[in-house]
């Protein structure tokens, strides 16, 4: 594995399956019950340029359930950025600070050009409309926990396809797996070109559609995700597509057994709250294995071995 | 270049002739390689000439100047497929291919309005990645976004 996490293609298959594993070995010790502190002494910087909860709280939640601390960046408001300093210099100094750094940024490519600035390793916590690899990583375990595999899944994504950072990185990672994937948006907000190709020429199975509800009976996994107000230039343009799914416990009626509903959370209205109490419901559990996943990953970039239960 | 060719254009005594330039682009290279008309010597152009080889070409001849490898690497943005010949004393003095690495650094920004590198206070290097020669296509190192060739020659560096 890579000294960083930016995209998905710094893991391989097996890292990644690997990495899973860990998570699982720690869901203990995310939840209480023992206490492990393989990374005492070891100090996270959280760089948060831009409003984060559960990515910046699991984070932390994860650091110090692992014996560690934290450094946070605080309001971005009150930082030296709206001073004008670069990213550059801001990571130099963090570099010289702490041991490991989860990086948030408005602009695209961010991470990557933190990472090249710094030798601590640089985990990616979402960067413009790019990636959130870490959100895939604790999706791919949310499904795993599920289905018990992550190989040939058929997963609906559903909603803000074309801004949303988190279907981007899934839907890459998905695709490694073989897993067959539906894309569902209306086409103003249709997952962008070059990652349809990029998926296609990667050999995935791809079908594109606006109706959701007749997706259903399909699916292993539906992804719903929020369509993000903050990315539309006028309110109008927001109206035309607020709203336009919303899953409510009555749509599931023909869904598969063990199919489980997932979302990135904030949800806005895209999920009625009658589904949280169907068993198909996951994404409560999702957002806790935030922190089993960074966990893991951070173990892996500081080269900390996770023993095994049994010891 | 065929005899007829040679007729628009005088020979030179010392300097550089960029033969099969895609046609239309001769004024880019030009800015690229940041000559302008101010030069005391002179530039002369052919553009839309015919080609054995490409249908249609462009030819530059750049009188007292010696193309280096650094700008060759840059050219291969926009003539891929030009070559180059060094004229010393009215000779082909050397003959030189442009060819395209793996990565461009610093040769154009990203044409992305929201990549990390539009701050043009962020000191680290302009990279983008060549991910498939011909056709060009180049992505940015950072943001990983396929670049806009036309918009391209509006960000050289």
């Amino acid at each position: 594995m890579d000294d960083d996490l930016i995209t998905m293609d710094d893991m391989t298959n097996e890292e990644i399956i690997s990495l899973l594993d860990d998570a699982e070995r720690l869901l203990p010790v995310a939840h209480g019950l023992e206490y492990l502190p393989l990374l005492q002494g070891k100090l996270l910087a959280n760089m948060f340029f831009e409003p984060s909860t559960r990515t910046r709280m699991s984070f932390e939640t994860a650091m110090k359930r692992l014996g560690g601390d934290v450094v946070n960046l605080g309001d971005v408001n009150s930082s030296s950025a709206v001073k004008g300093e670069t990213l550059y210099d801001t990571m130099r100094m963090v570099d010289g600070y702490c041991d490991i750094a989860a990086l948030r940024h408005p602009r695209q490519g961010a991470a990557q050009y933190a990472a090249d600035a710094c030798e601590i390793p640089i985990m990616n916590g979402g960067d413009g409309a790019g990636h959130h690899p870490t959100q895939t990583l604790l999706d791919l375990f949310t499904i795993q926990q599920a289905h018990g595999q992550l190989e040939g899944l058929t997963v609906a994504l559903v909603g803000d396809l074309r801004y949303g950072r988190t279907v981007h990185s899934l839907s890459h990672a998905l695709a490694r797996f073989d897993c067959n994937l539906i894309f569902i948006s209306p086409a103003q907000l249709a997952m962008p070109a070059e990652i349809v190709s990029d998926l296609t020429v990667a050999g995935a199975k791809i079908t594109e559609t606006e109706d959701l509800y007749g997706s259903v009976s399909d699916a292993d996994v539906i992804y719903m995700t929020r369509i993000q107000k903050e990315r539309f230039p006028d309110e109008d343009e927001y109206a035309k597509v607020a709203g336009i799914y919303t899953l409510t416990s009555a749509d599931l009626a023909g869904a598969k057994g063990e199919m489980i509903v997932m979302h990135p959370l904030p949800r806005v209205n895209e999920i009625s709250s009658d589904v949280d109490e169907t068993r198909h419901a996951r994404y409560f559990e999702q957002a806790f294995y935030g922190v089993v996943a960074r966990m893991a990953l951070m173990c892996r970039l500081l080269g900390v071995e996770i023993p095994s239960g049994d010891a | 270049m065929s005899a007829g060719e040679m007729r628009r254009v005088t020979a030179i005594n010392n300097g550089t002739v960029i033969d099969h330039v895609p046609a239309g682009s001769a004024l880019a290279v030009l800015r690229m390689l940041g000559i302008t008309g101010d030069r005391s010597s002179p530039i002369s152009l052919v553009m839309n000439v015919p080609s054995s080889k490409h249908g249609r070409k462009d030819i530059i001849k750049v009188e007292d100047r010696e193309l280096t490898q650094d700008e060759l690497d840059r050219l291969a943005l926009i003539a891929p497929k030009a070559s180059v010949a060094i004229i010393r004393s009215y000779s082909v003095a050397e003959k030189r291919e442009v060819s395209i690495g793996a990565e461009l650094v610093n040769i154009a920004s990203c044409t992305f309005s929201n990549c990390i590198t539009i701050n043009p206070r962020e000191p680290q290097d302009h990279r983008l990645r060549v991910v498939k020669k011909d056709p060009l296509e180049l992505r940015c190192r950072y943001c990983g976004r396929p670049q806009e060739m036309d918009g391209l020659v509006d960000n050289l560096l």
